[in-house]
């Protein structure tokens, strides 16, 4: 089990220590740099030359990679190009902006996912589960930013309920956020409670199919223990998968939400960044995002081997 | 004596299509889902000939109008007509992801089936790669490369064909897995065929399903970034209609005159829905399970 830990957690590294290259030679293939960037193109001699002196863009690709890759290990994610900045510093506000409305969304999705995918996987097939996965359909494949201006045209145009847009400061404190970040919110929870929903409906299924459910049924077992004890623990532990996904998803893929709404995380700081060719900044994020989904795959596969005896004993037994 | 299985040939393979696309159209969500993709094919291609009005002809005297007889669906806020513009909003798009998704499926079918059957350590250290490529958001890799390039279609369809196979790699690694251990892959390798011809002719025929219903999804998913893109201002650049790029300008109009959100709304919608209802029926006639999706 502890090899099993070891070995995952070097695999979980190597991939971020690939993350990392391919985010430095991405930056680097690209033409100019981020002095040539925030000087403009035509910027040509002795400023460009003080710039790329002064931010140590003069040396080698490898030694920066080195230097790069060191610092952000211990937590320096270096300079912004414009700013002078200390990108860690600009990117924890951001940060703790992301984590709040994931966190928030995660609340209110999980539960109710698990929650709907039971009821439409027992009753498969029923009014209530043609009705739930219809609508599962549309949620998921409707665009984010068509489904959150539908939500903005009804919620804070026609009914008046909820702002339709973000004006608090990134530096605001969590309990600022409410009541402008229940819509976005609402838009990240349909669209992440439609996928788990899916993926339970179909493991319940399949688990209560299985040859034990039955020997349960046919042994008298009452239909209502079979579901608690029998299928619904099995059934559940594809979705702590889905779950890691939805919070990689949560923390780095939001971004169109964020700029509908005009929320100051994660997301719309790359959007900026990107669009100003701010490049210390782009890595920086691209960096962190990546780290995180490793993380939480990671943390989701460990998690399933620790839940399932069966996963355990097996992968005890070929170490 | 029982029948030996022949190879398939030009007649059996038609048969085949026919029988999986009537399975298709026999099931509900395949028979609209085909209905919407078709229909959206076909006004993509005759909307030029049928649309009332000029899409960039602008008219200061009637902005943001109402829909009325004259503009079925109102004015946008140039004065230009919504209904033309929701016509042919939908051509960019198809054209790129419709050029682009082939691409991706192809390339990244061959590259998955070529790892799955060499397999051993490059295999290895090509899925981390793989992984690590699929831990960056698609829209930071896009966009990075969007800003450096520009966002016309010769830059937009490389870039998403490029992006959207990288995925395929790992679907077509799997399922070239499950063939390559079965008993007719030895028998080729132990005839002496080489690498290719046992791509051709063993297991490619056995991953066809896997991708087919893959490149259906990778679709729609691409549509959806596509439009995503249009909508934040990286994909094409007005005058031309675009669904993204026209709910974008409407939105900001949005409290007086919703018509010119939901017109675009609804066309990008159908369109999508239309590609994953028929991608779900198509994944189910073909005996694929694609439940088991996350959010990527």
């Amino acid at each position: 089990m502890l090899r099993m830990l070891l070995r995952r957690l070097f695999l979980g590294a190597v991939t971020v220590a690939i993350v990392s290259v391919i985010i430095f030679s991405g930056v680097e293939l690209l033409p100019g740099d981020s002095c040539t960037a925030f000087l403009e193109r035509e910027a040509k001699g002795k400023l460009l030359e003080n710039c790329r002196e002064a931010q140590g863009l003069n040396r080698g690709p490898v030694e920066r990679y080195v230097d790069w890759a060191a610092s952000a290990v211990q937590g320096d994610l270096g300079v912004s190009a414009n700013g002078q900045k200390s990108i860690t510093e600009l990117v924890g506000n951001r940060l703790k902006n992301s984590l709040l409305l994931a966190a928030c969304s995660l609340a209110l999705g999980v539960p109710l996912a698990i929650f709907l995918g039971v009821v439409t996987g027992l009753w498969r097939d029923r009014p209530i589960d043609l009705t739930l996965s219809t609508l599962a359909i549309f949620a998921m494949t409707i665009p984010e930013f068509v489904s959150a201006t539908l939500l903005i045209l009804l919620f804070s145009i026609w009914l008046g309920w909820l702002p339709g847009i973000v004006l608090t400061p990134a530096h605001a404190p969590a309990s600022e956020f409410f009541p402008e970040i229940l819509l976005p919110v609402l838009v990240l929870t349909m669209v992440m409670t439609a996928h788990i929903l899916r993926m339970v409906r179909s493991s319940v299924i399949e688990v209560m199919a299985g040859d034990y459910v039955q020997m349960a049924t046919l042994k008298g077992v009452p239909y209502w223990r079979i579901v608690f004890r029998h299928a619904l623990p099995n059934a559940l532990l594809p979705a702590i998968n889905v779950v890691a996904l939805t919070i990689a998803w949560l923390l780095g893929g939001v971004v169109v939400i964020e700029v509908v709404f005009n929320y100051p995380g994660l997301g719309r700081m790359m959007i900026d960044s990107i669009s100003d060719r701010d490049l210390p900044v782009v890595q920086a994020i691209a960096l962190i995002v990546a780290t995180v989904y490793v993380g939480v795959n990671l943390s989701a596969d460990l998690l399933t081997m620790i839940a399932n005896p069966r996963l355990r004993t097996l992968h005890m037994r070929r170490q | 004596m029982t029948s030996i299985p022949s190879v398939p040939n030009q007649n059996t393979r038609l048969a085949r299509f026919l029988l999986v696309l009537r399975d298709v159209m026999a099931r509900p969500s395949g028979a609209i889902g085909l209905a919407l993709v078709f229909a959206h094919l076909i006004l993509a291609l005759i909307s030029p000939m049928i649309v009332p009005y000029d899409y960039k002809a602008m008219n200061s005297a009637m902005m943001l109008t109402g829909p009325e007889a004259t503009h079925w669906l109102g004015t946008d806020h140039l004065g230009r007509d919504v209904f033309t513009r929701v016509l042919l909003g939908g051509r960019e798009a198809l054209l790129v992801t419709g050029i682009a998704t082939p691409i991706a499926v192809t390339w990244g079918g061959f590259v998955g089936i070529f790892f799955g059957l060499v397999g051993g350590r490059i295999d290895e250290v090509m899925m981390r790669v793989v992984d690590a490529f699929l831990s960056l958001p698609w829209i930071l890799k896009m966009l990075v490369l969007i800003v450096t390039f520009g966002t016309g279609i010769e830059v937009l369809i490389p870039t998403l064909a490029f992006f959207y196979g990288v995925p395929v790699i790992r679907i077509a690694r799997a399922a070239t897995h499950d063939v390559v251990a079965r008993d007719f892959v030895s028998a080729a390798r132990a005839r002496g065929h080489g690498r290719m011809t046992i791509i051709r002719r063993e297991l490619l025929p056995n991953v066809l399903d896997t991708l087919m219903v893959e490149g259906a999804m990778r679709w729609s998913w691409m549509l959806l970034a596509f439009s995503s893109l249009s909508f934040l201002g990286f994909g094409v650049s007005p005058p031309t209609p675009d669904w993204g790029l026209m709910i974008a300008d409407a939105r900001g109009f949005m409290s007086f005159a919703p018509w010119g959100v939901l017109g675009p709304v609804i066309a990008l919608s159908s369109l999508i829905i239309g590609i994953n209802l028929t991608a779900d029926a198509l994944a189910k006639a073909l005996g694929i399970d694609r439940a088991q999706k996350a959010p990527v």
